[in-house]
């Protein structure tokens, strides 16, 4: 057991990691941060996907110590001080992006990852860049319609009927 | 305008905010003080004997508590089978015992041999490596046509042979419907396979036990879809504690698609673990180990024969399937290709004759059961491909084929016993065909042809069953429960209330739509209204959320609450207004004498029924609260018409989906935006299906597809943008919504769509290429090509 020390959503925090516990363990059960999941053991479907130094990480691939001294932004770190939903997960909402809720975390992160760097993604390159997020409730349909829709993109078009 | 409250509006959903800011309470996210963790030793082997199980070692290991065995579980219940199956020589199905624990055999990978339990997860991993496991490995049953043969290796060695059941239906017409195909003018046959899928909800099972020393008391966390139904069967058939020493709550759980339905033995375990222990057990399935435990779905393999006249009427249908049921019987696996599937063979025609025969086969696999469709998926498929098969054999159009052979009236009884009650299936081709611009479709083909691409058109129906079911009906068929739901209403004195379901919701949105009937019964806001749901502890006795029964039952059962406590709370108005009760109504949430400006607020007369100042104390109780059972009288038939448009491209054999719609009656609809979701995400699992999903074994009973590595799960990039349309709803008759149900529609509808479309396209470069098994992987699909 070492002890590991990031920044997590803004507050400093520090716990103890074994060697191999993974930066997903250590979020979920040290610091009981449950909103990052996990799907699978093969670093596949993204449902751990969080930010490490504003990059797009699946925490399943990251060893708690490895990400020691790090900034670790999490799916309970998106919305504003006051509860109000960042402008990813507003989206979402609005345009249904989400069923069971269980890959939201990922995409969400996966989302804002996305538009910090393509501001005005098209369709394909939404598609494209969900490639290491699975979700079996939507059909993908509403969750690139609410990622377009928080680029700021006219979404009409993408209407179901 | 479209409405913002109440029946019809596309209200947001609430359940979002707490799933998108990652404080949602799914079953993993529980942890009970002191928890335990379980690992379990699983088969790596398909069919042996267990010699020997020697854990002394490893119950030595650091932080290990105890390991158990199937010895530990003699006397102990069986995993219970909810649906038992009468075949067609009046014989009862096979049903062999289901231990919780491998005793004597293993008989699928995956079966769990021994559970270990240790202070945390690793210790538990590492000692189950020390375990030394005897095993002496048979040779396996898994193709189901060889597992049937003599001398096959048997699955139970007490039953004698692979065969669970062979069953008729309806066994009176087989001789008439064989008539008919021998002297019937044309005659279409095709051989298919209903790929084995698995169902993935992205939330892997979870079980935490926990026991309470002091009371007796047992508490079983789970991601179930019906929690009750755990209850019972756990409760009743496994573990044998009372119902009322139970409680099972599955909280916010991550899809289901049907494979939580199920009664597993993890549950049993650590419900069982956590007594014997005195502390609370935790088990979370790992991705791999949920593809070799949680039930698998589909795996058919079929032979459809449909009979025409020479004015190519459908005369005659008849079908033979085998069914795979795995190792074990999983809880309603028997039903799925029996009266899930031969009931609707029907299909949206008027053939007057048909006949089903399914041999359901016990092989070294993960057991298999119900998953989004269950038996109406496989239905479809082979009706709508045998269907677009007779059109190209016959050289005419396939929607002509089909609406010449449309049911057109209503109520229509089947010769599958099922009677429809509404639907109009030309209303829906007529919406699908202009969707998809048909008459566009030769043009857009030159473009692809132009590109060096084949372009196809695949178009079929669906009808399916939904809403089950009417208990007595079940019951006749083999069911073991009734198919009732509940619901509580609660209304407190203030004036809001509180509706506690037995349906469960894993995605579907019942926090949101639930209300909005409410508040139109009312004329409330739906911020006045609140759903519970998920605990044995705070709901009456439910069935739970499959077959798409949740509004259509669930809805009925709340919305006849509700009217119990309208009744009384007109009741406890007129008393009020001094007036006459038959001269109350009820309109915006205001009660008024109907011809005079007498009226007062339905915040007022709640406060007087828990105020009973002045209240009519001699006719009616204080207090608010209504509980109502709905048993329906029959099923419901959500049908529609669907299309496909793909690229194929002839170089690789790769199929791009270039457009897909749907044109669904669901009857009257709720909520539009979650009927539409729930229509996106079935299209997406019956495309996955159709492309890209399969489950496989080798001949060994190894289980190939394990992971995500190689089992392909469609990804954004595998599916287009979806046209759906549900603007042809012809209400249900018999429930008081006038709702069919829309959640498993997509599932069942897409799959003969893609194939359809993949078979136009090879056909319109001259290959003479008639049917490929799904999945129709680049593989597949230059091989039919090119073979
Ligand atoms: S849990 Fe990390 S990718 Fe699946
Ligand atoms: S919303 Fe359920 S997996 Fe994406």
């Amino acid at each position: 057991m070492t002890k590991v020390t990031m920044t997590v959503n803004g507050a400093s925090v520090s716990g103890e990691a074994a060697g191999n516990t993974l930066l997903v363990e250590f979020l979920r059960e040290e610091l009981r941060l449950t909103g990052t999941h996990v799907g699978c053991d093969t670093s596949q479907c993204g449902a751990c996907s969080v930010h490490v130094d504003g990059k797009l990480v699946k925490s399943c691939t990251m060893f708690a110590a490895e990400a020691d001294g790090t900034d670790v932004i999490t799916i309970e770190g998106e919305a504003a001080e006051d509860g109000t939903l960042s402008t990813v997960q507003q989206a979402f909402q609005d345009h249904h992006g989400l069923q069971c809720g269980f890959c939201t975390p990922g995409m969400v992160m996966a989302a804002t990852a996305l538009l910090k760097e393509n501001p005005k993604p098209s369709e394909a390159e939404v598609r494209h860049y969900l490639e290491g997020n699975i979700c079996r409730c939507t059909g993908y349909h509403n969750i690139v319609k609410s990622i377009m829709a928080a680029s700021g993109q006219n979404v009409e078009p993408m209407a179901a009927e | 305008m479209p409405k913002d409250n109440g029946i019809g509006a596309s209200l947001k959903r609430r359940e979002d905010v707490r799933f998108l800011t990652g404080t949602g309470n799914y079953t993993d996210d529980i942890s009970v003080h002191r928890q335990l963790y379980v690992h379990f030793l699983r088969s790596d082997v398909a069919n042996g004997t267990i010699n020997g199980i020697d854990t002394a070692a490893a119950s030595a290991m650091s932080g290990v508590v105890r390991i158990f065995t199937g010895a530990d579980f003699e006397g102990v219940g069986s995993i219970p089978c909810g649906w038992q199956v009468t075949d067609r020589h009046g014989e009862v199905m096979k049903e062999p015992a289901h231990p919780v624990l491998a005793q004597g055999k293993v008989r699928h990978v995956g079966d769990p041999i021994a559970a270990v339990v240790a202070n945390s997860l690793e210790e538990a991993r590492n000692a189950a490596e020390a375990i030394d496991l005897d095993i002496h490995e048979l040779p396996a049953a898994v193709d189901m046509r060889k597992a049937l043969e003599e001398g096959a290796p048997l699955v139970h060695d007490e039953l004698g042979d692979n065969l669970c059941y062979d069953w008729g239906f309806v066994e009176e017409n087989r001789e008439a419907v064989d008539e008919a195909i021998k002297n019937a003018a044309h005659v279409t046959t095709l051989e298919l396979v209903n790929n084995r899928l698995v169902a993935n909800p992205m939330e892997p099972r979870v079980a935490v036990g926990d026991f309470n020393r002091a009371t007796g008391d047992s508490t079983l966390y789970t991601t179930s879809q019906n929690p009750h139904v755990i209850r019972l069967l756990m409760g009743a058939f496994v573990l044998g504690i009372p119902e009322h020493k139970l409680r099972v709550v599955a909280p916010d759980v991550g899809g289901g698609f049907g494979t939580k339905i199920f009664h597993y033995a993890e549950e049993a375990f650590c419900t069982f673990a956590a007594k014997a222990l005195n502390r609370p057990v935790k088990w979370t399935a790992s991705r791999s180990e949920a593809f070799m435990s949680d039930a698998h779905g589909r795996d058919h393999v079929t032979k459809i024969e449909l009979a025409l006249d020479a004015d190519n009427n459908f005369v005659a249908l008849r079908t033979a399937t085998l069914a795979n049921m795995g190792a074990y019987l999983s809880t309603f696996a028997p039903s799925v290709p029996t009266w899930l599937h031969g009931t609707l063979m029907a299909g949206n025609y008027k053939t007057p004759l048909i006949y089903v025969n399914v041999k359901a086969v016990f092989t070294n696999t993960v057991p298999v059961d119900a998953y989004r469709g269950a038996g109406r998926p496989e239905a479809t498929y082979q009706l709508e491909r045998v269907v677009d098969k007779a059109a190209r054999e016959l050289g005419v159009d396939p929607v002509a084929l089909r609406r010449q052979n449309f049911i057109t009236e209503f109520p229509y009884a089947t010769p599958v016993a099922v009677e429809y009650d509404t639907g109009d299936y030309n209303a829906t081709m007529d919406t699908l065909e202009t969707m998809i611009d048909r008459d566009g479709f030769a043009a857009r083909r030159a473009a692809s042809e132009a590109k060096g691409k084949l372009r196809g058109l695949g178009i079929n129906c669906y009808i399916e069953a939904c809403g089950i079911a009417p208990s007595n009906l079940v019951g006749q068929l083999g069911a073991r429960a009734g198919l009732y739901e509940s619901a509580t209403v609660r209304v407190n004195a203030t004036g809001g209330l509180v509706v506690m379901t037995g349906s469960h919701s894993h995605g579907q949105g019942h926090e949101t739509v639930f209300p909005q009937v409410i508040a139109e019964m009312i004329g409330l806001d739906e911020s006045m209204v609140e759903i519970v749901h998920g605990d044995t502890a705070n709901s009456p006795m439910g069935m739970g959320t499959y077959g798409s029964r949740s509004l259509a039952v669930g809805g009925s059962a709340m919305v006849r609450a509700t009217e119990k406590i309208i009744n009384k709370t007109k009741k406890i108005a007129a008393h009020l207004m001094e007036a006459a009760e038959a001269d109350i109504e009820l309109k915006d949430g205001q009660f008024s004498v109907a011809g005079t400006d007498k009226s007062v607020a339905w915040g007022d007369v709640c406060l007087a029924a828990y105020v009973p100042h002045n209240y009519p104390l001699e006719d009616i109780e204080p207090g608010l609260e209504e509980t109502a059972f709905y048993d329906p009288s029959n099923f419901t038939y959500p049908a529609g018409a669907y299309s496909c448009e793909v690229e194929v491209d002839p170089e690789t054999g790769k199929v791009t989906i270039e457009s897909f719609a749907a044109a669904d009656d669901f009857g009257n609809v709720v909520n539009p935006m979650i009927v539409e979701g729930q229509v996106h995400g079935g299209l997406g699992q019956g495309i996955g299906q159709a492309l890209l999903e399969n489950c496989a074994y080798d001949e060994n009973g190894q289980l190939l597809s394990a992971s995500y590595m190689d089992y392909a799960m469609p990804r954004a990039s595998d599916l287009p943008l979806f046209k759906v349309d549900h603007s042809n709803g012809t209400p249900c008759t018999h429930n008081p919504l006038g709702v069919k149900g829309c959640g498993e529609a997509g599932a069942i509808g897409s799959p003969p769509a893609v194939v359809n479309a993949v078979v136009d396209a090879l056909q319109s470069a001259g290959k003479n290429v008639l049917h490929i098994d799904m999945p129709l992987t680049p593989a597949r699909v230059w091989d039919a090509m090119n073979g």
